[in-house]
């Protein structure tokens, strides 16, 4: 697919999620559809032709010009910060993609999926999730979700429906977690991460997004622990 | 101190000093415009360590100013992108080859 030009965007909903988060639909006329796991850069422009761009994971996939995205502050950052407390509905900003072809989880391919996530990597494992349950598909598919706590939890709601739909969730509490937890509070361990994963001789496909450095450790330890580096797929964003 | 706004208190100068640490899924945008096709999968060899790996997998460090692609297994930078003035430079080093699908004209 060859990735034409910036395409104008306009703000259609913002739902707050988080303290620190918000859920945007933006209406993108022209938008040709994306496959789940997908991205986009996005541009804004100042006044003054100052412009800053970010790439941002898409929640939503399929048809239509429908494009929702989730956005966390990155403190000190340059583009969050405006899009989590400043952008509103009748904003315009612009659009590249959809971006990318490696992290994308495609429905005729039925190797069981692992996904992990670590805070807002959630996005577009959530969109892998939702074309799953959307599907008429039957591949199995675990979450194992890592947040500082419930309240930091991206579509926490969503995600205990989608637990029900089918779909097996683990969530990994690195801080704080909620009244009655009977798990441990921490970072994800190699332990913790064997329990919830599927076995290195199920062949797996497995997903990994979030910051960068548990990206890397997530992953060094899924190919220590036997799984075939070529089916461990990653995406980082950066940050802590 | 007042909240930065993306829009509003820049100076026009990028921040160098802030870099990054990404992968080659962040240069899908950039490098989609200039190679016409989709680069998170091209297959990139190493020239140092002979090591190959494709794009969305490499280490990228990015800021303002732009990106640097290094080798996961070696750190030996294969390749830089710098977008300035509507213009992107791409300037190899340890890039031995690059493998891309080939895209056929529609």
């Amino acid at each position: 697919m060859i990735v034409g030009s910036w395409l104008p965007a306009r703000v259609a909903r913002v739902i707050p999620a988080t303290p620190t988060a918000r859920v945007l639909e933006l209406d993108v006329p022209g938008w040709p559809g994306n496959l789940p796991g997908q991205h986009l850069d996005l541009r804004l422009t100042a006044e003054d032709g100052y412009q800053a761009e970010r790439s941002y994971s898409v929640a939503s996939s399929g048809p239509g010009t429908s494009v929702e995205l989730a956005v966390d502050r990155v403190p000190d950052g340059e583009v969050s910060p405006y899009l989590t407390e400043v952008i509103e509905v009748g904003d315009s900003v612009e659009v590249k993609g959809p971006l990318g072809a490696y992290f994308v989880w495609r429905e005729d391919d039925p190797s069981p999926v692992q996904l992990i996530a670590g805070g807002s990597g959630i996005v577009p494992l959530l969109a892998m999730a939702r074309a799953r349950v959307r599907a008429d598909v039957t591949t199995p598919f675990r979450l194992l979700y890592s947040v500082r706590s419930r309240a930091d939890a991206l579509y926490s709601a969503e995600l205990d429906r989608l637990a029900e739909g089918g779909i097996d969730v683990t969530w990994a509490y690195t801080r704080q977690a909620p009244d009655g937890w009977a798990g441990t509070v921490g970072r994800v361990s190699p332990a913790s991460i064997a329990d919830a994963v599927w076995r290195p001789t199920d062949g797996s496909m497995t997903f990994v997004c979030g910051p960068t450095s548990f990206v890397e450790a997530v992953a060094d330890t899924l190919v220590s622990a036997g799984h075939d580096p070529l089916r461990v797929r990653t995406e980082r964003f950066g940050g802590a | 101190m007042a909240e930065p706004g993306p829009l509003s208190v820049h100076e026009g100068v990028p921040d160098r000093a802030k870099v990054t640490l990404l992968d080659g899924n962040a240069l899908a945008g950039r490098l989609a415009g200039v190679l016409g096709a989709e680069p998170t999968l091209a297959r990139l060899t190493c020239s140092h360590c002979r090591s190959v790996s494709v794009l969305a997998e490499s280490v990228v460090e990015q800021d303002d100013g732009g990106a640097i692609v290094r080798c996961r297994s070696c750190t030996r930078t294969l390749l830089t992108v710098v977008e300035r003035a509507g213009e992107i430079r791409l300037t190899f080093a340890a890039l031995a080859s690059a493998e891309l699908p080939a895209v056929t004209p529609g």
